[in-house]
């Protein structure tokens, strides 16, 4: 038998390093380019190529992808593994309804108040918990919207079991749809702009790999991760109002644990070494569960299946392995 | 208070559960000096070393740095205040070119005081530091990935990150640790021209007989406690001293190699 | 006296529904986060073996747990072994697969009153005056004999000593020749069972719920957590605290609290004494 080992080559416009290339043609800069106009353009086609009723899956998809960046953001590069998206989401959906309903205040103001004043809430109520780490992080966020969800039907608070409805819709038309679509890409950029920013990106990663030489260095630890907790927030929060205007409605199934999971599940699917993996994974895990939603639970035991299969057995994602082959040539050679 | 004196810490202790790690250490520090803190394994160095930088709650006891109460200050802000430490296990970015571990610690306040809020000053500030430290710029060492340094470049890089917040006094937790003769030989006069810059050093060494060269004062811990202060050259005279470190009684002493002949 | 007899039923019930939480992780340090669905899967494979293949009912009972367990040792020897050491990555594969076992069920029809298992025995006895029916008293008795099970088989076998070695000091633990995998996968199954007990045992109270499943897992972490990770005397401790906590909330204040009270123990002990009530881990280690 011959023994066959593959070769991995790097393209010619590929250097050593991850993030530095050298570009010496027009053909080149379209290469490296090509994928991500690719991914753009995808997007920004999608609301006028689907029917109907898939454009309010492009809503929901956007919003999980906003999910999931928030989570990538905090886990990969903060190190803070927030299994309780779903209390970003929670709480920026009650915020908006309550503006909206008790105040009357139109939704392009509730829409960015809730933004804000639940980004701002939800840090608050983290903070105490800001010195933990790893699993114990985990485990204290994944608690949290459960929480809620039982002192709100307990209490009866805004609108109790029932919720609060009548809320201003948002439409399906074109302009939300491109609204969400331009919001998501805006956010996914800023974010990748800002973890791999010579100054603030670095000290997340500090935070995230080396604490004591953070706090040796003189820097406030609590405070670079509230100021990154609030970041996830703003996403989060931004999400939930958004999906409570989408629905007209808000309720505790606005802090289930799909909005927690799912974003979660995305990100692994996608893979965690870059920002764009968690938006890949979201385009491509949110669409089939949708699809899946006659078959009740069956979605979300298919997602939780494809998040078991990546963490266990293809830790690196997709987007590394598809980038690993769009960058290198592979061939078998003899031994 | 008399402005010589830098630190001051009184009566300073620790336990974790039942074990004291250090019990009521008390010692002042002139500025400008290095002062070594040396003790057999065990003997609550490392320890000291964290209730003084603040990196564990103290039980007991008070700290004054530059006549100030730093007691009860969190890490960050007694770093902020001027008084920094390295770290025995050092973890520098190893994917990032060595001269970017130096970015977040010289975006902090103080060092912003004195390098200036743009990003270009802060990269050419690092070079600058890591050139003082002895990473040769024409090698184009700083450019090269932290992760492949050697052991010896990882310990002055360290030292770096301390040095970008221009500090009074720097806090080195086993710096000479792990490095050959020869590498401590080139780091030792690193520490001088730290000393002569007016950077009081507090070492904290298992290698004594080079700790000893450089050192204006020793003390020794033994059990959490510190048992003898004194010039190097007078702290093997001391009777618990010996006995702390080589156990029974005193026989003899060696001026100078078979006192330390255990240490290589 | 209501107050104390209920308490230490409940007690008993959390006891019963974290100890297999609490040594699979103490031997293995992964948490099982699949915890909840074992516990409800017993549950209804004991439903379908009683009801459907007509078994007698300890015969159902028996096969059910011994799948249970198979089932946890599978979960380890082919899945979790591969995350081992990295707990985030534990988490995510445990609650997925939990989270998968658990939403099928819901989708294969597990939902309202059929799903119900018979009481041991039925009635009830008064007990200084309050009636307790025979099937709490069993989980009295049950609960005490497995913690009793438990102590004898970490302290006198040598499956259980090596177990305890591996709890205490993995690295010792292996230079002496105690294979570290096979530990797990022995406490994971052994955990996996414990928690499937607890379903036989709770189930006969009330319906087999899909929703329980997610319940006892947060039941789980909080007597966990509130004990100190990885401390099964902890564990066995804090389910008493707990367990009084609820039972005095829902009669003083309201009966929706009772899973409140389980939810606020974690946030609270985790911010202020993350080691936990009764952890031999120092302070230091899970901040540093």
């Amino acid at each position: 038998m011959q023994d066959k080992r593959k070769e991995r080559i790097d393209r010619g416009v590929k250097v050593r390093s991850d993030t530095i290339y050298a570009i010496s043609s027009m053909k080149e800069i379209m290469y490296l380019i090509g994928p991500r106009m690719g991914l753009v353009l995808f997007l920004l086609a999608l609301p006028l190529v689907l029917p109907i009723y898939w454009q309010k899956v492009v809503s929901i998809t956007a919003v999980y992808a906003l999910l999931a960046v928030s989570f990538g953001f905090l886990s990969s590069y903060v190190g803070l593994v927030n299994l309780g998206g779903a209390l970003f989401v929670g709480v920026g959906g009650y915020i908006s309804g309550l503006l909206n309903s008790a105040y009357g205040l139109p939704l392009y103001i509730s829409i960015p108040a809730a933004t804000l004043l639940g980004a701002l809430f939800c840090t608050l109520v983290l903070l105490p918990c800001l010195p933990l780490r790893g699993i114990y992080f985990a485990i204290v966020s994944f608690v949290y919207p459960l929480a809620a969800v039982r002192i709100i039907s307990a209490t009866g608070a805004f609108g109790g079991t029932d919720g609060i409805a009548g809320l201003d819709m948002i439409g399906s038309g074109y302009g939300s749809q491109y609204f969400i679509i331009v919001t998501l890409l805006l956010v996914t950029f800023g974010v990748s702009r800002l973890v791999s920013a010579e100054d603030i990106g670095l000290i997340f990663r500090g935070v995230k790999d080396n604490e004591q030489a953070i706090k040796a260095s003189g820097l406030n630890l609590t405070m670079y991760k509230a100021v990154a907790v609030f970041i996830g927030a703003l996403i989060g929060s931004f999400a939930g109002a958004w999906l409570a205007h989408l629905y007209g409605w808000v309720g505790m199934s606005l802090m289930a644990t799909d909005f927690s999971i799912l974003p979660l599940a995305a990100t692994v699917v996608g893979g965690t070494s870059t920002i764009y993996g968690p938006l890949v994974g979201t385009l491509l895990l949110v669409p089939i569960s949708e699809a899946l939603r006659d078959f009740g639970t069956l979605r979300i035991v298919f997602y939780s299946v494809a998040m078991v299969f990546f963490v266990v057995f293809w830790t690196e994602g997709l987007l590394i392995y598809i980038k690993r082959k769009y960058e290198q040539f592979e061939r078998w050679v003899r031994v | 208070m008399n402005n010589k004196i830098i630190l001051r810490v009184e009566n300073v202790s620790k336990s974790f559960g039942g074990i004291k790690a250090v019990s009521g250490v008390s010692f002042e520090l002139n500025r400008g000096e290095i002062m070594g803190v040396i003790g057999p394994n065990g003997s609550g160095k490392t320890t000291l070393n964290n209730l003084i930088t603040g990196f564990i709650k103290k039980d007991g006891g008070k700290v004054w740095f530059n006549g100030t109460d730093i007691t009860n200050w969190p890490e960050h802000k007694i770093a902020d205040a001027g008084l920094t430490r390295t770290f025995q296990v050092m973890r520098p970015y190893p994917t990032l070119p060595v001269y970017k571990n130096l970015i977040p610690p010289l975006y902090s306040a103080r060092a912003r005081r004195s390098v200036g809020g743009k990003q270009g000053d802060r990269k050419a500030r690092a070079i600058d530091l890591l050139e003082e430290v002895g990473f040769e710029r024409d090698a184009q060492v700083p450019y090269k990935l932290a992760g492949s340094l050697p052991l010896g470049y990882l310990k002055r890089l360290e030292l770096c990150r301390c040095l970008a917040l221009r500090p009074e006094l720097i806090v080195c937790d086993e710096i000479f640790s792990g490095l050959s003769a020869s590498e401590i030989a080139s780091m030792l006069p690193l520490m001088e021209k730290l000393r002569d810059h007016g950077i009081t050093l507090i070492m904290v060494e298992h290698r004594l007989r080079e700790l000893f060269r450089i050192a204006n004062k020793v003390i020794v811990l033994n059990f959490g406690e510190k048992i003898a202060e004194d010039e190097p050259k007078h702290i093997f005279s001391n009777e618990k001293v010996h006995q702390a470190y080589f156990g029974g009684e005193v026989t003899y002493v060696s001026e100078d190699n078979g006192l330390f002949a255990s240490d290589q | 006296m209501d107050l104390i007899i209920y308490g230490l039923i409940n007690s008993v019930s959390l006891v019963l529904s974290s100890i297999g939480f609490a040594l699979a992780y103490g031997v293995s340090r992964v948490p099982n986060f699949a915890h909840g669905s074992l516990y409800v899967l017993t549950g209804y494979m004991t439903w379908l073996f009683l009801n459907q293949y007509k078994m007698p009912y300890i015969f159902a009972i028996l096969l059910s747990l011994a799948i249970a367990g198979l089932v946890g040792s599978i979960l380890y020897r082919y899945i979790l072994i591969r995350v081992r050491g990295m707990p985030i990555s534990e988490i995510i594969a445990s609650f997925g697969i939990g989270m998968a076992i658990l939403e099928m069920l819901r989708w294969a029809g597990l939902r309202g009153g059929t799903y119900m298992l018979p009481p041991f025995i039925r009635g009830s006895i008064d007990v200084a005056a309050v009636p307790v029916d025979y099937q709490r008293i069993i989980i009295l008795i049950a609960g005490a004999a497995v913690v009793g099970f438990l102590w004898v088989f970490t302290h006198y076998t040598k499956t259980g000593l090596s177990l305890r070695g591996i709890a205490q000091n993995e690295r010792a633990a292996l230079t002496l020749g105690i294979d570290s995998d096979k530990a797990a996968t022995v406490a994971l199954g052994f955990g996996s069972a414990l928690a499937g007990l607890a379903g036989v045992l709770m189930f006969p109270l009330g319906n087999i719920t899909v929703q329980s499943g997610y319940e006892v897992l947060i039941f789980a972490i909080a007597v966990s957590v509130c004990g100190g990770l990885g401390s099964w005397g902890g564990a066995i401790l804090a389910s008493f605290l707990i367990g009084f906590a609820q039972i005095i909330t829902v009669t003083y204040i309201a009966s929706h609290y009772h899973f409140v009270v389980a939810l606020l123990t974690i946030v609270i002990i985790l911010i202020l004494k993350p080691s936990g009530l009764f952890g031999r881990q120092k302070e230091l280690e899970e901040r540093v």
